[in-house]
Protein backbone atom coordinates (compact mmCIF):
# COMPACT_ATOMS: atom_id res chain seq x y z
CA UNK A 1 0.00 0.00 0.00
CA UNK A 2 1.44 3.43 -0.73
CA UNK A 3 2.57 5.65 1.64
CA UNK A 4 0.55 8.62 -0.27
CA UNK A 5 -2.09 8.51 -2.99
CA UNK A 6 -2.41 12.02 -4.16
CA UNK A 7 -5.39 12.12 -7.03
CA UNK A 8 -6.63 14.32 -9.29
CA UNK A 9 -6.24 17.68 -7.58
CA UNK A 10 -7.55 21.02 -8.42
CA UNK A 11 -7.35 24.45 -7.48
CA UNK A 12 -7.83 27.46 -8.47
CA UNK A 13 -8.00 31.01 -6.89
CA UNK A 14 -10.61 33.18 -8.32
CA UNK A 15 -10.44 32.71 -12.19
CA UNK A 16 -7.03 31.60 -12.33
CA UNK A 17 -6.77 27.63 -12.27
CA UNK A 18 -3.76 26.77 -10.41
CA UNK A 19 -3.73 23.23 -10.36
CA UNK A 20 -5.22 20.74 -12.82
CA UNK A 21 -5.67 17.10 -12.10
CA UNK A 22 -2.41 16.53 -10.33
CA UNK A 23 -1.66 13.26 -9.09
CA UNK A 24 0.93 10.90 -7.86
CA UNK A 25 1.69 7.71 -5.51
CA UNK A 26 4.72 7.54 -3.07
CA UNK A 27 6.18 4.37 -1.32
CA UNK A 28 7.42 3.95 1.90
CA UNK A 29 10.41 5.23 2.61
CA UNK A 30 10.42 7.07 -0.82
CA UNK A 31 11.84 10.53 -2.16
CA UNK A 32 9.66 12.19 -4.88
CA UNK A 33 11.46 15.91 -6.06
CA UNK A 34 8.76 18.06 -8.01
CA UNK A 35 10.09 20.59 -10.07
CA UNK A 36 9.44 23.14 -12.20
CA UNK A 37 9.39 26.78 -12.98
CA UNK A 38 8.23 29.56 -10.11
CA UNK A 39 4.53 30.01 -10.94
CA UNK A 40 3.90 26.40 -11.85
CA UNK A 41 1.97 25.62 -8.49
CA UNK A 42 4.54 23.17 -7.09
CA UNK A 43 4.05 25.25 -3.33
CA UNK A 44 0.53 25.27 -3.87
CA UNK A 45 0.25 21.40 -4.32
CA UNK A 46 2.39 21.31 -0.95
CA UNK A 47 -0.32 23.50 0.53
CA UNK A 48 -2.71 21.02 -0.19
CA UNK A 49 -1.30 18.34 1.24
CA UNK A 50 -0.94 20.34 4.29
CA UNK A 51 -4.47 22.02 4.53
CA UNK A 52 -3.59 25.28 4.59
CA UNK A 53 -5.26 25.36 1.20
CA UNK A 54 -8.21 23.12 0.31
CA UNK A 55 -8.28 21.45 -3.41
CA UNK A 56 -11.45 22.36 -4.93
CA UNK A 57 -11.09 18.94 -6.35
CA UNK A 58 -9.42 15.55 -6.22
CA UNK A 59 -8.76 12.89 -3.09
CA UNK A 60 -5.77 12.59 -0.59
CA UNK A 61 -5.13 9.37 0.28
CA UNK A 62 -2.39 8.27 3.24
CA UNK A 63 -2.01 5.16 4.49
CA UNK A 64 -4.66 3.74 2.74
CA UNK A 65 -7.14 6.55 4.50
CA UNK A 66 -8.99 8.83 3.15
CA UNK A 67 -8.13 12.39 4.53
CA UNK A 68 -9.77 14.59 2.10
CA UNK A 69 -12.41 14.29 -0.75
CA UNK A 70 -13.22 17.43 -2.73
CA UNK A 71 -16.53 15.09 -3.16
CA UNK A 72 -17.29 14.43 0.61
CA UNK A 73 -17.30 17.74 2.33
CA UNK A 74 -17.70 16.07 5.65
CA UNK A 75 -13.69 15.06 6.07
CA UNK A 76 -13.16 19.35 6.73
CA UNK A 77 -14.25 20.17 10.37
CA UNK A 78 -11.56 21.82 12.39
CA UNK A 79 -10.35 19.04 14.60
CA UNK A 80 -10.19 16.40 11.57
CA UNK A 81 -8.46 18.52 9.53
CA UNK A 82 -5.81 19.56 12.69
CA UNK A 83 -5.59 15.70 12.99
CA UNK A 84 -5.05 15.18 9.50
CA UNK A 85 -2.23 17.36 9.19
CA UNK A 86 -0.34 15.58 11.73
CA UNK A 87 0.13 13.13 8.95
CA UNK A 88 2.29 15.85 7.20
CA UNK A 89 5.34 18.09 8.25
CA UNK A 90 6.56 20.77 6.00
CA UNK A 91 9.36 22.75 6.13
CA UNK A 92 9.56 26.35 4.47
CA UNK A 93 11.18 28.45 2.25
CA UNK A 94 11.63 30.74 4.86
CA UNK A 95 12.09 28.78 8.04
CA UNK A 96 9.38 30.02 10.11
CA UNK A 97 10.74 29.21 13.26
CA UNK A 98 8.76 30.69 16.23
CA UNK A 99 11.15 33.60 17.67
CA UNK A 100 10.13 33.74 21.25
CA UNK A 101 11.60 30.20 21.31
CA UNK A 102 14.80 28.37 21.46
CA UNK A 103 15.87 26.30 18.72
CA UNK A 104 14.65 23.28 21.11
CA UNK A 105 11.81 24.76 21.99
CA UNK A 106 10.59 25.37 18.80
CA UNK A 107 11.23 21.69 18.00
CA UNK A 108 9.50 20.63 21.48
CA UNK A 109 6.64 23.21 21.12
CA UNK A 110 3.95 21.23 19.37
CA UNK A 111 4.59 17.94 20.87
CA UNK A 112 3.89 19.61 24.39
CA UNK A 113 0.77 20.92 23.31
CA UNK A 114 -0.63 17.68 21.53
CA UNK A 115 0.26 15.55 25.31
CA UNK A 116 -1.85 17.82 26.92
CA UNK A 117 -4.37 15.94 25.30
CA UNK A 118 -3.47 12.66 26.55
CA UNK A 119 -5.46 11.32 29.09
CA UNK A 120 -2.38 10.22 31.13
CA UNK A 121 -1.29 13.70 31.10
CA UNK A 122 -1.82 14.66 34.40
CA UNK A 123 0.11 11.43 36.13
CA UNK A 124 2.62 11.13 33.73
CA UNK A 125 3.54 14.68 33.20
CA UNK A 126 6.91 15.21 34.12
CA UNK A 127 7.80 11.16 32.24
CA UNK A 128 6.21 13.01 28.81
CA UNK A 129 7.53 16.02 28.95
CA UNK A 130 11.19 14.74 29.38
CA UNK A 131 10.15 11.99 26.66
CA UNK A 132 9.41 14.82 24.18
CA UNK A 133 12.65 16.56 25.38
CA UNK A 134 14.86 13.52 24.96
CA UNK A 135 13.16 13.35 21.49
CA UNK A 136 13.74 16.88 20.54
CA UNK A 137 17.50 17.18 21.95
CA UNK A 138 17.61 13.98 19.49
CA UNK A 139 16.80 15.30 16.66
CA UNK A 140 18.45 18.41 16.89
CA UNK A 141 21.80 16.36 17.44
CA UNK A 142 20.85 14.51 13.86
CA UNK A 143 20.52 17.58 12.47
CA UNK A 144 23.83 18.28 13.43
CA UNK A 145 22.90 21.65 16.39
CA UNK A 146 23.58 19.76 20.17
CA UNK A 147 25.33 22.97 20.44
CA UNK A 148 23.29 25.60 19.58
CA UNK A 149 19.61 24.32 20.86
CA UNK A 150 19.54 27.06 23.45
CA UNK A 151 19.71 29.77 20.95
CA UNK A 152 17.05 32.00 19.97
CA UNK A 153 16.28 31.76 16.05
CA UNK A 154 17.81 35.12 15.51
CA UNK A 155 21.29 33.80 16.52
CA UNK A 156 21.43 31.24 14.00
CA UNK A 157 22.60 31.52 10.52
CA UNK A 158 19.62 30.59 7.71
CA UNK A 159 21.16 27.25 7.08
CA UNK A 160 20.84 26.83 10.83
CA UNK A 161 17.88 27.83 11.15
CA UNK A 162 16.51 25.85 8.36
CA UNK A 163 18.03 22.54 9.85
CA UNK A 164 16.33 23.70 13.25
CA UNK A 165 12.96 24.19 10.70
CA UNK A 166 13.47 20.11 9.70
CA UNK A 167 14.14 19.05 13.13
CA UNK A 168 10.78 20.57 14.08
CA UNK A 169 8.81 19.46 11.01
CA UNK A 170 10.08 15.69 12.18
CA UNK A 171 9.37 15.86 15.94
CA UNK A 172 6.10 14.66 15.25
CA UNK A 173 7.07 11.69 13.52
CA UNK A 174 4.60 12.97 10.22
CA UNK A 175 4.06 9.84 7.14
CA UNK A 176 5.28 12.16 4.76
CA UNK A 177 7.96 15.19 5.38
CA UNK A 178 7.36 17.83 2.88
CA UNK A 179 9.79 20.90 1.74
CA UNK A 180 9.41 23.98 -0.01
CA UNK A 181 12.21 24.78 -1.62
CA UNK A 182 14.15 24.37 1.37
CA UNK A 183 17.13 26.61 0.18
CA UNK A 184 15.98 29.31 -2.14
CA UNK A 185 16.02 31.54 0.63
CA UNK A 186 19.84 30.85 1.81
CA UNK A 187 23.04 32.44 0.43
CA UNK A 188 24.94 29.65 -1.71
CA UNK A 189 27.21 28.81 0.66
CA UNK A 190 24.86 27.30 3.54
CA UNK A 191 22.93 25.56 0.86
CA UNK A 192 25.10 22.45 1.45
CA UNK A 193 24.56 21.91 4.90
CA UNK A 194 20.73 21.76 4.75
CA UNK A 195 20.95 19.27 1.20
CA UNK A 196 23.40 17.23 3.43
CA UNK A 197 20.56 16.70 6.21
CA UNK A 198 18.27 15.81 3.98
CA UNK A 199 20.28 13.68 2.34
CA UNK A 200 20.30 11.91 5.31
CA UNK A 201 16.94 11.69 5.92
CA UNK A 202 16.60 9.69 2.58
CA UNK A 203 19.01 7.22 3.34
CA UNK A 204 17.15 6.87 6.52
CA UNK A 205 13.81 6.05 4.63
CA UNK A 206 12.47 9.05 5.29
CA UNK A 207 9.64 8.90 2.98
CA UNK A 208 9.54 13.01 1.50
CA UNK A 209 8.13 15.44 -0.74
CA UNK A 210 10.88 17.87 -1.59
CA UNK A 211 10.34 21.10 -4.61
CA UNK A 212 13.27 21.99 -5.08
CA UNK A 213 15.59 24.01 -7.84
CA UNK A 214 18.83 22.01 -7.13
CA UNK A 215 18.90 19.67 -9.87
CA UNK A 216 21.87 17.94 -9.11
CA UNK A 217 20.60 17.31 -5.34
CA UNK A 218 16.81 16.15 -7.17
CA UNK A 219 18.69 13.51 -9.37
CA UNK A 220 21.40 11.88 -6.49
CA UNK A 221 18.07 11.71 -3.56
CA UNK A 222 14.84 11.31 -5.14
CA UNK A 223 13.53 8.08 -6.55
CA UNK A 224 10.81 9.78 -8.61
CA UNK A 225 10.69 13.20 -10.33
CA UNK A 226 8.06 15.22 -11.02
CA UNK A 227 7.90 18.15 -13.99
CA UNK A 228 5.02 20.52 -13.44
CA UNK A 229 4.39 23.32 -15.48
CA UNK A 230 1.43 25.70 -15.65
CA UNK A 231 -0.42 23.19 -12.80
CA UNK A 232 0.01 19.93 -14.89
CA UNK A 233 2.15 17.64 -14.18
CA UNK A 234 3.72 17.59 -17.86
CA UNK A 235 6.27 14.47 -17.28
CA UNK A 236 7.19 11.88 -14.24
CA UNK A 237 9.30 9.15 -13.91
CA UNK A 238 12.64 8.00 -11.97
CA UNK A 239 15.67 10.63 -12.38
CA UNK A 240 17.43 8.75 -15.11
CA UNK A 241 14.04 9.13 -17.17
CA UNK A 242 13.08 13.03 -16.48
CA UNK A 243 16.61 13.78 -15.97
CA UNK A 244 18.49 11.41 -18.69
CA UNK A 245 15.74 10.98 -21.22
CA UNK A 246 13.18 13.52 -21.28
CA UNK A 247 9.96 12.72 -23.49
CA UNK A 248 7.88 16.11 -23.45
CA UNK A 249 8.78 19.21 -25.29
CA UNK A 250 8.53 21.36 -21.89
CA UNK A 251 10.38 19.28 -19.80
CA UNK A 252 13.21 19.62 -22.36
CA UNK A 253 13.21 23.01 -22.67
CA UNK A 254 13.15 23.47 -18.87
CA UNK A 255 16.29 20.90 -18.33
CA UNK A 256 18.24 23.38 -20.69
CA UNK A 257 16.99 26.66 -19.17
CA UNK A 258 18.79 25.48 -15.77
CA UNK A 259 21.96 23.37 -17.73
CA UNK A 260 23.24 26.43 -19.08
CA UNK A 261 23.13 28.66 -15.49
CA UNK B 1 1.85 78.69 52.25
CA UNK B 2 4.27 75.81 50.68
CA UNK B 3 2.13 73.29 52.28
CA UNK B 4 -1.44 74.78 51.53
CA UNK B 5 0.23 74.78 47.65
CA UNK B 6 1.62 71.43 48.38
CA UNK B 7 -1.79 69.67 49.87
CA UNK B 8 -3.57 71.33 47.11
CA UNK B 9 -1.06 69.92 44.38
CA UNK B 10 -1.34 66.77 45.40
CA UNK B 11 -4.79 66.59 45.33
CA UNK B 12 -5.18 67.84 41.59
CA UNK B 13 -2.23 65.19 41.26
CA UNK B 14 -4.84 62.43 42.30
CA UNK B 15 -7.31 63.01 40.23
CA UNK B 16 -4.67 63.57 37.09
CA UNK B 17 -4.10 59.74 38.43
CA UNK B 18 -7.36 58.57 38.85
CA UNK B 19 -8.13 59.99 35.26
CA UNK B 20 -4.99 58.17 33.75
CA UNK B 21 -5.65 54.86 35.28
CA UNK B 22 -8.96 54.45 34.47
CA UNK B 23 -8.56 55.53 30.84
CA UNK B 24 -6.07 52.56 30.57
CA UNK B 25 -7.68 50.17 32.49
CA UNK B 26 -10.86 50.90 29.75
CA UNK B 27 -8.77 51.86 26.70
CA UNK B 28 -6.69 48.84 26.68
CA UNK B 29 -9.87 46.39 26.58
CA UNK B 30 -12.38 48.57 24.45
CA UNK B 31 -9.14 48.99 22.04
CA UNK B 32 -9.15 45.02 21.64
CA UNK B 33 -12.56 44.97 20.89
CA UNK B 34 -12.48 48.22 18.32
CA UNK B 35 -9.66 46.35 16.61
CA UNK B 36 -11.72 43.62 15.91
CA UNK B 37 -14.58 45.06 14.67
CA UNK B 38 -12.27 47.01 12.35
CA UNK B 39 -10.61 43.84 11.10
CA UNK B 40 -13.80 42.08 10.83
CA UNK B 41 -15.24 40.61 7.65
CA UNK B 42 -18.57 41.69 8.18
CA UNK B 43 -19.02 44.87 6.36
CA UNK B 44 -21.75 45.84 8.48
CA UNK B 45 -19.66 46.39 11.33
CA UNK B 46 -16.26 47.31 9.81
CA UNK B 47 -17.11 50.13 7.84
CA UNK B 48 -19.13 51.59 10.87
CA UNK B 49 -16.38 50.85 13.07
CA UNK B 50 -13.76 52.38 11.09
CA UNK B 51 -16.01 55.38 10.72
CA UNK B 52 -16.13 55.57 14.24
CA UNK B 53 -12.35 55.81 14.39
CA UNK B 54 -11.49 58.30 11.92
CA UNK B 55 -14.32 60.65 13.55
CA UNK B 56 -11.85 60.25 16.91
CA UNK B 57 -8.64 60.25 15.68
CA UNK B 58 -9.35 63.17 12.95
CA UNK B 59 -10.82 65.73 16.30
CA UNK B 60 -9.54 67.03 19.06
CA UNK B 61 -10.20 65.37 22.38
CA UNK B 62 -10.84 69.01 23.89
CA UNK B 63 -14.12 68.65 21.17
CA UNK B 64 -14.88 65.22 22.28
CA UNK B 65 -14.92 66.16 26.18
CA UNK B 66 -17.14 68.95 25.89
CA UNK B 67 -19.54 66.90 23.05
CA UNK B 68 -19.73 64.34 25.48
CA UNK B 69 -20.43 66.33 28.46
CA UNK B 70 -22.54 68.62 27.03
CA UNK B 71 -24.50 66.33 24.53
CA UNK B 72 -26.78 64.48 25.84
CA UNK B 73 -28.19 67.33 28.23
CA UNK B 74 -28.52 70.17 25.30
CA UNK B 75 -29.21 66.96 22.39
CA UNK B 76 -31.70 64.56 24.05
CA UNK B 77 -32.89 66.96 27.12
CA UNK B 78 -31.42 64.78 29.56
CA UNK B 79 -28.17 64.97 31.00
CA UNK B 80 -26.93 61.30 31.59
CA UNK B 81 -24.16 62.37 33.65
CA UNK B 82 -25.41 63.78 36.85
CA UNK B 83 -24.88 67.01 38.33
CA UNK B 84 -22.06 68.12 40.20
CA UNK B 85 -18.09 66.97 40.30
CA UNK B 86 -18.74 63.38 39.91
CA UNK B 87 -20.77 63.40 36.80
CA UNK B 88 -18.35 65.48 35.06
CA UNK B 89 -15.31 63.07 36.20
CA UNK B 90 -17.31 60.22 34.58
CA UNK B 91 -18.22 62.26 31.09
CA UNK B 92 -14.05 62.93 31.35
CA UNK B 93 -13.74 59.26 31.77
CA UNK B 94 -16.28 57.98 29.07
CA UNK B 95 -14.55 60.55 26.27
CA UNK B 96 -11.12 59.53 27.43
CA UNK B 97 -11.61 55.89 26.84
CA UNK B 98 -13.11 56.18 23.73
CA UNK B 99 -10.62 58.44 22.84
CA UNK B 100 -7.45 56.18 23.89
CA UNK B 101 -9.31 52.85 22.62
CA UNK B 102 -9.61 54.19 19.01
CA UNK B 103 -5.88 55.11 19.06
CA UNK B 104 -5.09 51.79 20.52
CA UNK B 105 -7.14 50.06 18.37
CA UNK B 106 -4.76 50.74 15.52
CA UNK B 107 -2.08 49.89 17.24
CA UNK B 108 -3.30 46.29 18.19
CA UNK B 109 -3.70 46.20 14.85
CA UNK B 110 -0.85 47.31 13.16
CA UNK B 111 0.81 44.34 15.65
CA UNK B 112 -1.71 41.84 14.93
CA UNK B 113 -0.40 42.49 11.27
CA UNK B 114 2.41 42.71 11.45
CA UNK B 115 2.71 39.12 12.56
CA UNK B 116 3.65 36.89 9.46
CA UNK B 117 1.82 34.93 7.87
CA UNK B 118 4.18 32.04 7.48
CA UNK B 119 4.00 32.53 11.99
CA UNK B 120 0.78 31.03 11.63
CA UNK B 121 1.07 28.24 8.73
CA UNK B 122 4.19 27.00 10.51
CA UNK B 123 1.55 26.59 14.21
CA UNK B 124 -1.00 25.44 11.83
CA UNK B 125 0.81 22.46 9.82
CA UNK B 126 2.60 21.30 13.46
CA UNK B 127 -1.33 20.42 14.61
CA UNK B 128 -1.99 23.60 16.99
CA UNK B 129 -5.41 24.62 17.23
CA UNK B 130 -6.13 28.20 16.41
CA UNK B 131 -6.01 29.57 20.44
CA UNK B 132 -3.00 27.44 20.91
CA UNK B 133 -1.59 29.47 17.68
CA UNK B 134 -2.67 32.35 19.48
CA UNK B 135 -1.42 32.52 22.61
CA UNK B 136 2.14 30.38 22.40
CA UNK B 137 2.81 31.75 19.07
CA UNK B 138 0.94 35.20 18.33
CA UNK B 139 0.96 36.66 21.52
CA UNK B 140 4.01 37.94 22.59
CA UNK B 141 5.69 38.36 18.90
CA UNK B 142 2.11 41.09 18.77
CA UNK B 143 3.46 42.59 22.44
CA UNK B 144 6.83 43.18 21.63
CA UNK B 145 5.97 45.05 18.67
CA UNK B 146 3.19 47.11 20.44
CA UNK B 147 5.24 48.48 23.41
CA UNK B 148 7.03 51.32 21.57
CA UNK B 149 4.04 52.94 19.90
CA UNK B 150 1.90 51.96 23.37
CA UNK B 151 4.56 53.56 25.42
CA UNK B 152 4.05 56.82 23.38
CA UNK B 153 0.43 57.26 23.57
CA UNK B 154 1.19 56.02 27.27
CA UNK B 155 3.09 59.29 28.01
CA UNK B 156 0.98 61.45 25.56
CA UNK B 157 -2.03 60.46 27.68
CA UNK B 158 -0.17 61.42 30.97
CA UNK B 159 -0.29 65.20 29.73
CA UNK B 160 -3.72 64.72 27.91
CA UNK B 161 -5.43 64.46 31.26
CA UNK B 162 -4.66 68.40 31.58
CA UNK B 163 -8.00 68.26 28.98
CA UNK B 164 -10.34 67.04 31.16
CA UNK B 165 -10.52 70.95 33.06
CA UNK B 166 -12.63 71.94 29.96
CA UNK B 167 -15.49 70.25 31.46
CA UNK B 168 -13.95 71.07 35.00
CA UNK B 169 -12.51 68.54 36.60
CA UNK B 170 -10.55 69.65 38.96
CA UNK B 171 -6.80 68.35 37.82
CA UNK B 172 -3.44 68.98 38.90
CA UNK B 173 -3.34 72.18 36.17
CA UNK B 174 -6.56 73.53 37.33
CA UNK B 175 -5.12 73.19 41.47
CA UNK B 176 -1.98 75.04 40.26
CA UNK B 177 -3.75 77.57 38.14
CA UNK B 178 -5.92 78.46 41.09
CA UNK B 179 -3.67 80.03 43.07
CA UNK B 180 -2.55 82.77 40.24
CA UNK B 181 -5.90 83.99 41.11
CA UNK B 182 -6.50 83.59 44.83
CA UNK B 183 -2.76 84.34 46.00
CA UNK B 184 -0.78 85.56 42.94
CA UNK B 185 1.45 82.93 42.85
CA UNK B 186 2.91 81.47 39.78
CA UNK B 187 5.27 79.13 40.97
CA UNK B 188 2.55 76.25 41.77
CA UNK B 189 1.83 76.42 38.47
CA UNK B 190 5.74 75.66 37.64
CA UNK B 191 5.80 73.18 40.63
CA UNK B 192 2.60 71.14 38.50
CA UNK B 193 5.11 70.73 35.79
CA UNK B 194 7.74 68.73 37.92
CA UNK B 195 5.18 66.34 38.85
CA UNK B 196 4.33 65.46 35.18
CA UNK B 197 8.34 64.85 34.41
CA UNK B 198 8.69 62.67 37.83
CA UNK B 199 5.32 60.89 36.47
CA UNK B 200 6.21 60.34 32.54
CA UNK B 201 9.86 59.80 33.42
CA UNK B 202 8.97 57.03 35.73
CA UNK B 203 6.57 56.04 33.25
CA UNK B 204 9.33 55.89 30.45
CA UNK B 205 11.46 53.82 32.74
CA UNK B 206 8.74 51.21 33.18
CA UNK B 207 8.11 51.04 29.69
CA UNK B 208 12.04 50.54 29.09
CA UNK B 209 12.41 47.83 31.22
CA UNK B 210 9.36 46.01 29.80
CA UNK B 211 10.92 46.93 26.42
CA UNK B 212 14.14 45.22 27.47
CA UNK B 213 12.85 42.23 28.73
CA UNK B 214 11.44 41.10 25.29
CA UNK B 215 14.72 41.73 23.77
CA UNK B 216 15.90 37.84 24.09
CA UNK B 217 14.20 37.45 20.77
CA UNK B 218 13.60 38.97 17.65
CA UNK B 219 10.55 39.90 15.58
N1 LIG C 1 -3.38 32.78 -2.38
C1 LIG C 1 -3.31 32.97 -3.71
N2 LIG C 1 -4.20 33.75 -4.34
C2 LIG C 1 -4.15 33.93 -5.67
N3 LIG C 1 -3.24 33.36 -6.49
C3 LIG C 1 -2.32 32.57 -5.92
C4 LIG C 1 -2.29 32.32 -4.51
N4 LIG C 1 -1.27 31.49 -4.25
C5 LIG C 1 -0.68 31.23 -5.43
N5 LIG C 1 -1.31 31.87 -6.43
C6 LIG C 1 -0.95 31.79 -7.87
O1 LIG C 1 -0.84 30.43 -8.20
C7 LIG C 1 0.20 30.22 -9.11
C8 LIG C 1 1.11 29.14 -8.62
O2 LIG C 1 1.79 29.58 -7.47
P1 LIG C 1 2.75 28.68 -6.61
O3 LIG C 1 2.01 27.47 -6.19
O4 LIG C 1 3.31 29.52 -5.56
O5 LIG C 1 3.85 28.28 -7.68
P2 LIG C 1 5.34 27.80 -7.45
O6 LIG C 1 5.51 27.42 -6.03
O7 LIG C 1 5.50 26.66 -8.41
O8 LIG C 1 6.21 28.95 -7.84
C9 LIG C 1 0.89 31.56 -9.33
O9 LIG C 1 0.42 32.10 -10.53
C10 LIG C 1 0.42 32.36 -8.15
O10 LIG C 1 0.33 33.72 -8.50
MG1 LIG D 1 6.88 28.12 -4.62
Amino acid sequence: MSVLEVKNISKSFGETEVLKDVGFTLEKGEVIAIIGSSGSGKTTLLRCLNFLETPDGGQIIVNGETLFDASNRTLCSETDIRKNRLHFGLVFQSFNLFPQYTALGNVKLAGELLAKQRDDYKEQRRQILQDIEEKACELLRQVGLSDKMHLYPHQLSGGQQQRVAIARALALAPDVLCFDEPTSALDPELTGEVLKVIRSLAEKNTTMVIVTHEMQFARDVADKVVFMDDGVVVEAGTPEQVFGNPQQERTIRFLERYSEQ
Amino acid sequence: MFQTVMASLNEGFLKTLEIFVLTLLGAFPLGLIICFGSTSQFRLLKYPVKLIVWCVRGTPLMLQLLIIYYGPGLILGNNWWGNGSSGRFTAAIVAFIINYACYFSEIYRGGIEGVPKGQYEAGQVLGMTKSQIFFKVIFLQVIKRIIPPMGNEIITLVKDTSLARVIAVYEIIWSGQAFIKSSGLIWPLFFTGVYYLLFSGILTLLLGRLEKKLEFFRV
